[in-house]
């Protein structure tokens, strides 16, 4: 390749400064397509609020509980009165419209913003819980989200995993090849997009650091695969790879020092460790066939990853203080693409039936598979940091679009873009507030 | 080959020449016409020569021609089965031409492997790799130089044919030659 077209290469990407969210529309909708059997009535009443409060706290709420799919929140055309505090809740206007729970509060911007909250069980009359979330003003969503997290926590026993973000890869195609990647972060719910990284040449599999404050990616912007890091405070931003060959999926230790990759410069795929501090290279697998899509294990003291070493791609799990490698999957002929819960035992995969491909969860305890999925071309499976559900990519029609579903396959949602294919969903750990 | 026969006809205009020096008297005349002979003769010769080195060269355009012709109608890219990255038989045959070509050069060239949407993205991309380094090997144990390719993967993110079904998938499971 020519100096010339390098420096054309690197014109074309455009590294976006991270600060100021470009569009506050969100990208992507969300379609809930299945939730539970028997969802639990929940009314959120709008909340009171005084000063300019920059969102509606109860609306974010209320959306992050339906998309759950356990709640059925009552509808505000239904409510006969809006109470924001106890003082003003007759229950009998509750229990009239069938709810079981009643979520009141009120919001207050100043210097920052503050939101108060209360939850009560109809039936009984009285308090379950209540709460004090506080934060700049500008982060009133994330304030919201975690107010979902801890209702939802109440009702449930699972921490929420709303007050989290999202990664994910959109591709703009043009006539002509003059295709757009765009790497976006965005709330948990699609809202708040912002465009990290835009290029003319494929940008992939971007992942989390375990604290949420940095992500990596593989992108071709120099011509071809390198693996960067970018730090999502300030925007600084660094190349780690440039070997000749494969430089791809980048996945970050539990401890946050140590990021997994693959190689091909010593000839075929093999899983390589770079240690973030010295930079220092090790090899971890020696084999002609493709060893690639390390994940690790929450401990920190295996990864697991996919090898065609027996014939098709099945997941392998390398042990790295025994060194020693072992395989994990064995139903079917087409088992990729691991990502564990953070319980250590639930691994979801892609998984090839009857020559489609779908999200299943490998549990590691009992070996069992199931099959999460009934689309074809399921891929790219993420976890939420709660274990609750599964956002993956598939295609509705000729578009690529992200979806999710339960653990348990009893709730599904979709997030299709407003344009273009989405694909890669990335979805965070819990980020220390 | 066509431009012996050229040299053979300097070669004779040589021999006459010669002849006529040899068979001169002593007289002086006699000796300037024969040292004129031989300049014709030199003259005549160089200029045989040129005309075989010229024809020489035509005729090595024409072949280059040709082999450009050939690997042109052979196509620059190679098709692969589903999960496979073994070379068919009419890819190989295309790949010869190239091969004739680039031995009459010392261009590089760069193979860029893709696979179909089916699968996991990371695993598309060895298995592009995968294809291009069979590409390569092909061209490698016929006598093209190592260095002078240079090979990359696309996976499956930089589709010819965007749909999905076997009609695509098939047009973008390849390998493409690029100069």
């Amino acid at each position: 390749m020519t100096i010339t077209r390098r420096i054309a290469h690197l014109a074309s990407v455009l590294c976006l400064a991270l600060l100021a969210p470009l569009a506050a529309r969100a990208e992507l909708v969300i379609e809930i397509t299945q939730g539970v059997d028997d969802p639990t009535p929940i009314a959120i009443v709008p909340f009171a609020g005084t000063g300019a409060i920059p969102e509606d706290i109860a609306g974010v709420v209320q959306g992050d509980l339906a998309r759950s799919g356990q709640f059925a929140p009552v509808d505000r055309g239904d409510m006969l009165s809006l109470p924001s505090s106890e003082a003003e809740i007759f229950y009998r206007d509750w229990r009239a419209i069938g709810t079981e729970y009643l979520l009141i509060g009120r919001a207050s911007a100043a210097e920052e913003l503050r939101i108060d909250y209360a939850l009560y069980d109809v039936n009984r009359q009285r308090e379950v819980t209540k709460g004090t979330v506080t934060g700049p003003v500008n982060e009133a969503r994330m304030l919201a989200h975690r107010v979902a997290d801890a209702i939802y926590e109440r009702l449930t026993g699972i921490p929420g995993a709303f007050a989290t973000r999202l990664l994910y890869v959109s591709v703009t195609r043009n006539p002509g090849g003059k295709d757009y990647y765009r790497l976006t972060l965005a709330d948990s719910d699609g809202a708040r997009p912002i465009v990290l990284l835009e290029s003319r040449e494929p940008v992939m599999a971007p992942t989390w650091a375990p604290d949420g404050s940095q992500v990596a990616y593989v992108s071709f912007e120099t011509g071809r695969p390198a693996i960067f890091r970018q730090d999502l405070r300030t925007g600084a931003r660094e190349q780690l790879t440039n070997f000749r060959g494969l430089n791809s999926s980048p996945a970050w230790s539990p401890d946050g020092n140590t990021l997994a990759l693959v190689l091909s410069k010593d000839g075929s795929p093999d899983i390589y460790l770079l240690d973030l501090a010295s930079k220092r290279l090790t090899r971890i697998t020696r084999h002609y066939a493709i060893d690639t899509e390390p994940t690790w294990m929450p401990d920190g003291k295996s990864l697991l990853f996919t090898s065609d070493r027996g014939g098709r791609p099945q997941i392998y799990r390398y042990n790295l203080q025994s060194g020693i490698t072992d395989r994990v999957t064995f139903e079917g002929v087409y088992n990729a693409r691991a990502r564990v819960a953070q319980d250590g035992r639930n691994v979801a995969l892609v998984h090839q039936r009857e020559g489609q491909f779908h999200i299943a969860i490998h549990d590691l305890v009992t070996e069992r598979l199931h099959v999460l999925t009934s689309t074809d071309l399921d891929e790219s499976p993420s976890i939420a940091p709660n274990g609750s559900m599964v956002l993956y990519a598939t295609k509705l029609g000729d578009r690529g679009i992200l979806s999710a579903v339960s653990v348990d396959g009893g709730v599904k949602f979709r997030l299709p873009a407003r344009s273009g294919d989405v694909r890669e969903p990335a979805w965070s750990p819990y980020i220390s507030q | 080959m066509n431009h012996l026969p050229v040299a053979g006809k300097a070669l004779t205009l040589l021999f006459t020449a010669a002849f006529l020096v040899a068979c001169s008297g002593s007289g002086s005349k006699e000796d300037e016409a024969a040292a004129e002979a031989a300049r014709q003769a030199e003259i005549a010769a160089a200029e045989a020569a040129r005309e075989a080195e010229r024809e020489a060269a035509e005729a090595a355009a024409a072949e280059q021609r040709q082999l450009e012709q050939a690997a042109m109608a052979a196509g620059n890219v190679f098709y692969f089965d589903f999960d496979s990255s073994v070379l068919k038989p009419e890819a190989q045959q295309a790949l010869d031409a190239h091969i004739a070509l680039l031995k009459t050069n010392d261009e590089s060239i760069r193979l860029e492997g893709h696979t179909d949407e089916r699968g996991t993205r990371d695993y598309n991309m060895a298995l592009g790799e995968r294809r291009a380094n069979a590409v390569r090997d092909y061209m490698v144990v016929n006598g093209i130089a190592s260095y002078r390719i240079e090979t990359i993967s696309y996976g499956e993110e930089k589709p010819v044919a965007y749909g999905s079904g076997e009609e695509n998938w098939s047009q973008n499971r390849r390998v493409e030659l690029v100069k």
